[in-house]
């Protein structure tokens, strides 16, 4: 009798639309207009060499965006499929998890602007006599900007997952399709969500650079922002880059808004901790939407399609995935299997070395890659100068900052806002200036490529000064700790795993922008300076692949040992011994 | 057994279950040997035993999560090699999903059996009404004490109907009075038959937990598991833990579980070379030092009953086994049947100041667990007197499964570094033999 009638009163409300639908049903129509009008423009015909006129009239830039916007979100889209099984399937096969994990390692390393007018041409011969070829190459390059480091982060959640739970779900005889989707991905999504907003951010930088590429010697240049600057910048329009960054600041703050605000605040229900711990982050939007009628509504369709989807799943092969019992392969024969395996691995890298070496060397000779190597030194030792300036500025200001939790909740946004604004949208008015004042461009082009990324290292920095316990802070305060002494003792070691965190995501993103950034044009004027970013963009824009690929090879070289001999083991130092709680 | 019991009552039937892992060189390490425990419709069985005797691996091959290496396990005569719909399971940890509200994950049971939505949801609700979480059906577990947790936990396990219903320590992770209260609950649902369970099996290392409930007790002796003694119990509910009965009964089994086996003569064998896997009880050496001061103390006189010594320091009973199992080891105690004695060395060691009790405890972990002994040995005989720790951690999985084996080289640290024997670099991983104050930053 009971039951009946709490179902009937979760019901009875659900009948008339309120004043919420109000606001959210023309929001979300406008949506739908929107996507089948952009989708709609992405396949419009196209064949390579073909101008694509790109307005100055700032009346165009609202359709711009609407067209980057919607770049990012297909690629984003995809980097969630790929992420979702790929690192499932890494992390559930041992032997697939030795040969996928380290790849994307070594991808997350490579530099994507650099690829970029190889895999334009594939994609025009994929879909041809369509704008759709190079349309999927932007999309492409967003993507591969994005994917690595989300599945990085499912990959370790679901390696993560507590055993019991896994009991659990086995207790009850969860198919594997549930268990994926009510354990598995519930369980990483925030860590996933956190990586998907880094992603986007990196994303935001990558877009832009994309949509305006040279291949074989035609400009391609699709309707988005990324090419309406570049118009801006080969006309010398000052007020139409200007327009360009207001939009762009506008178009990063409504995604924020609208988008990830509210899935962060959904998303906090799935935080694996048993008791909740500080304030849960609030937004409008999410508020305004679960207040709505219609969107419980609709809510139907997706519960309906899970009650589908389970049946249709009921079948899949419950691979037995326990993470890791904890005991080792014992057997000798596993042991041996696994050794083959390893020499194998080791013998197929080897020989694609071989092959990629036989076919860059065809074209060039072995001087010429010291010549390259050197020039990546020219780049690294820019990374570090500036990484360490960058630190010098911003970890004080980020204790300061993180020290105060007022100020840190309303300035960590902010920090997170500024690394999502894509600082090549700013190079114009640097390059601007280098040019007219006659600014040496082998010192005052280096900056650039910080410009984006430095905004990592402060926001990580403000994070950990936020999380370093009162108590310890009084503890200090009660021993009188000298200034020195404070920094050394308490703020530094405390701050220096959030810290290292910043500096792994700031360089990463150095390296990458390096190619944009080492080289740079003002109208007729182009300035550069020595380094292996420039190599590669030169050599992109002369269509030269085998030395390109040398550059790509190079630079990912640096980037990999960089993160293992560096990054990596003061990563795991600082996780090891200097964790806080 | 009494003749009227047929085939049909028994609901799980354990017949000679092991339970072994693999290891490298030395064979197999056992942890459950010959288990033969019979389930029977209608009856409350508590396995009883310390922490670490196996029994909740017995529990997970029970409901399948895990299978014996040899033996049967019987479920309605049908041999269980994964879960089955029929037996579910309460966790120590309660083990709730936390982006499922209450009824979320409730139904969560429910889902996998093809429960159409709207029953799952009458069913759930049912179930919760009928636990006491009435009104919390949308609260998350983090917004719930742990009391509540282990309500979402039963009704859990209770919504799928089982017929026979596991507790792994289920009320363990509670407070006292929260305790009592759930237990009470259960059992009102089950001497009312308002729930469809035929039969419950609990695990615990609670004596009074498991007479208040039980209707037969198994107690388990450790290494390798292995049942000791059945003791039926006959009281009515509800039973009246201050009654002169149940304490008798708590006596009786607590006799029984301190009282050792007459060993066999393979088990004498193995005491008499006790090896360097020796699975060293997790202590630390202030908690003997506590227990050595307590039995020093003037009004003891270097004897101590057990629950004397347990209700002076505050502690239970089973938490103070592994103390004394250690003080035993390094030949500082003796027990016999419920009095512990003070050896000669453990009263000196009581008696000494800090320096000479690190001598003296030095000397006996040299002389008593041939682990240190190891350890000092290959860091003499090595040119530069260090040593990786993952070097003995090798060594001891060929005795021990890897988290056994991780656990007791933390204890031989421990051990090691207050007698000084040797020093260890926790940020390297390197046993060494250089003056333990210089591992000490600076």
């Amino acid at each position: 009798m009971r039951l009946f009638s709490i179902l009937q009163s979760a019901r009875a409300p659900l009948d008339l639309p309120n004043r919420w639908d109000i606001v959210v049903f023309p929001a979300l129509f406008g949506l739908i207009f929107l996507l089948a009008w952009g989708t709609h423009q992405m396949a419009a015909p196209y064949s390579l060499g073909e101008p694509i006129q790109i307005s100055l009239d700032p009346a165009a830039l609202p359709q711009y965006a609407a067209r980057t916007v919607l770049r990012m979100a297909v690629a984003m889209v995809l980097s969630l499929v790929f992420t979702l099984t790929y690192a499932t399937l890494a992390a559930k096969y041992r032997r697939a998890e030795q040969v996928m994990v380290p790849l994307l390692d070594v991808l997350q390393s490579v530099p994507i602007l650099g690829f970029l007018s190889i895999t334009v041409l594939g994609f025009i011969r994929l879909f041809p006599g369509s704008l759709l070829g190079p349309e999927a190459a932007a999309i492409f390059a967003i993507f591969t900007s994005q994917a690595w480091n989300m599945a990085f982060s499912f990959y370790h959640s679901l390696r993560i997952i507590p055993r019991e739970l896994y009991q659990v779900a086995a207790v009850f005889q969860l198919s594997s399709w549930q268990r994926f989707w009510k354990l598995e991905v519930p369980f990483a999504l925030p860590n996933l969500l956190w990586n998907a907003m880094m992603s986007a951010s990196g994303g935001w930088f990558f877009v832009v650079a994309s949509e305006a590429i040279s291949v074989a010697g035609h400009d391609i240049l699709l309707p988005g922002i990324g090419s309406y600057i570049a118009v801006a910048i080969q006309q010398q329009d000052l007020t139409a880059i200007g327009y360009a960054i207001e939009t762009m600041l506008l178009v990063v703050l409504v995604t924020d808004q609208l988008v990830f605000r509210p899935l962060v605040a959904w998303a906090d229900r799935f935080k694996f901790e048993q008791a909740s711990l500080g304030e849960a982050p609030t937004s409008w939007v999410l508020t305004l939407l679960t207040r709505t009628n219609l969107l419980r509504r609709l809510l139907v369709v997706p519960a309906w399609f899970w009650e589908w989807s389970v049946r249709q799943f009921r079948r899949l092969p419950a691979k037995p995935f326990l993470p890791r019992l904890r005991l080792r392969i014992t057997r000798r024969e596993a042991r041996r299997l696994d050794r083959l395996w390893n020499w194998f691995l080791v013998v197929a890298a080897a020989v694609s070395i071989v092959v990629l070496t036989r076919f860059v060397v065809r074209e060039t000779s072995y001087v010429e890659i010291g010549h390259v190597f050197l020039l990546g030194l020219l780049t690294a030792l820019r990374v570090i100068v500036l990484i360490l300036l960058a630190s010098v500025v911003w970890v004080p200001i980020g204790v300061w900052i993180g020290l105060r939790p007022h100020l840190a909740q309303h300035l960590q946004p902010v920090a997170l806002f500024l690394s999502a604004f894509p600082a090549n949208l700013l190079f114009p008015l640097a390059v601007s200036l280098i040019v007219i004042h006659h600014l040496n461009p082998e010192i005052w082009l280096s900056p650039l490529m910080i410009l984006g990324t430095q905004w990592y290292i402060l926001f990580n920095v403000i994070a950990g000064a936020a999380s370093i316990p009162a108590d310890l802070r009084e503890v200090s305060a009660n021993l009188g700790l000298r200034r020195g002494a404070w920094w050394q003792r308490l703020i530094l070691p405390g701050v220096f795993p959030a810290f290292v965190t910043g500096v792994i995501t700031a360089s990463g993103g150095a390296w990458n922008a390096s190619v944009v950034s080492e080289i740079a044009s003002w109208g007729i004027h182009t300035v550069s300076a020595t380094g292996l970013g420039a190599y590669i963009a030169l050599q992109t824009a002369s269509g030269d692949y085998p030395r390109v690929a040398l550059g790509i090879a190079v630079m990912s070289l640096y980037v990999v040992a960089v993160n293992r001999l560096v990054w990596r083991r003061l990563h795991l130092y600082a996780e090891k011994h200097l964790t806080l709680g | 057994m009494v003749n009227s019991v047929n085939n049909g009552d028994k609901l799980i039937d354990l017949i000679g279950v092991n339970k072994s892992f693999a290891a490298p060189e030395k064979g197999r390490i056992a942890v459950l040997q010959d288990v033969n425990i019979q389930v029977r419709r209608g009856e409350i069985v508590a396995v009883l035993g310390r922490s670490g005797c196996g029994k909740s691996t017995l529990l997970r091959i029970i409901c399948g999560l895990t299978t014996a290496s040899s033996g049967k396990v019987l479920y309605r005569g049908r041999s269980v090699r994964k879960p089955v719909p029929g037996i579910s399971l309460v966790f120590q940890s309660f083990a709730l999903f936390p982006w499922l509200n209450v009824l979320g994950n409730v139904e969560l049971g429910l889902e996998a059996q093809n429960v159409p939505p709207a029953e799952r949801r009458e069913r759930a609700l049912a179930v919760i009404d009928m636990i006491g979480l009435d009104g919390f059906e949308s609260a998350y577990p983090k917004e719930l004490s742990g009391g509540m947790r282990q309500r979402v936990g039963f009704a859990r396990a209770l919504v799928v109907n089982p017929d026979v219903l596991l507790m792994d320590e289920a009320f363990s992770s509670l407070d006292v009075p929260t305790a009592e209260t759930l237990r009470t609950d259960l059992l009102d649902l089950w001497v009312e038959h308002l729930i469809p369970t035929q039969a419950i099996l609990m695990v615990s290392h609670n004596i009074e937990e498991a007479l208040l409930l039980a209707d037969r007790i198994v107690i388990f002796e450790a290494n390798p598991g292995r049942v000791k003694a059945e003791v039926p119990i006959t009281l009515k509910h509800p039973r009246d833990r201050e009654s002169v009965v149940f304490r008798q009964l708590v006596e009786r089994v607590y006799t029984i579980m301190t009282t050792p086996v007459v060993p066999s003569e393979a088990e004498l064998a193995r005491l008499a070379r006790p090896t360097i896997g020796h699975r060293l009880p997790r202590v630390t050496v202030a908690q003997m030092t506590g227990v050595l001061d307590v039995i020093n103390q003037p009004a003891n006189a270097g004897s101590i009953d057990l629950p004397v010594l347990a209700e002076t320091l505050q502690m239970e009973v089973n938490d103070i086994f592994p103390i004394l199992e250690a003080l035993e080891l390094l030949d500082f105690a003796h027990v016999a049947g419920r009095r512990v004695t003070l050896m000669r060395h453990g009263r000196a060691f009581a008696e000494a100041d800090i320096q000479r009790r690190k001598v003296i405890f030095g000397e006996h972990l040299l002389r008593r667990v041939p682990l240190a002994a190891h350890i000092r040995r290959v860091l003499d005989e090595r040119p530069s007197q260090r040593a990786p720790s993952s070097r003995f951690l090798r060594e001891l999985e060929d005795y021990l499964p890897e988290q056994d084996a991780e656990g007791v080289l933390e204890v031989i640290i421990d051990w090691g570094r207050y007698a000084e024997l040797f020093a260890y670099d926790s940020e390297a991983g390197i046993f060494s033999t250089e003056n333990p104050g210089a591992e000490v930053e600076t």
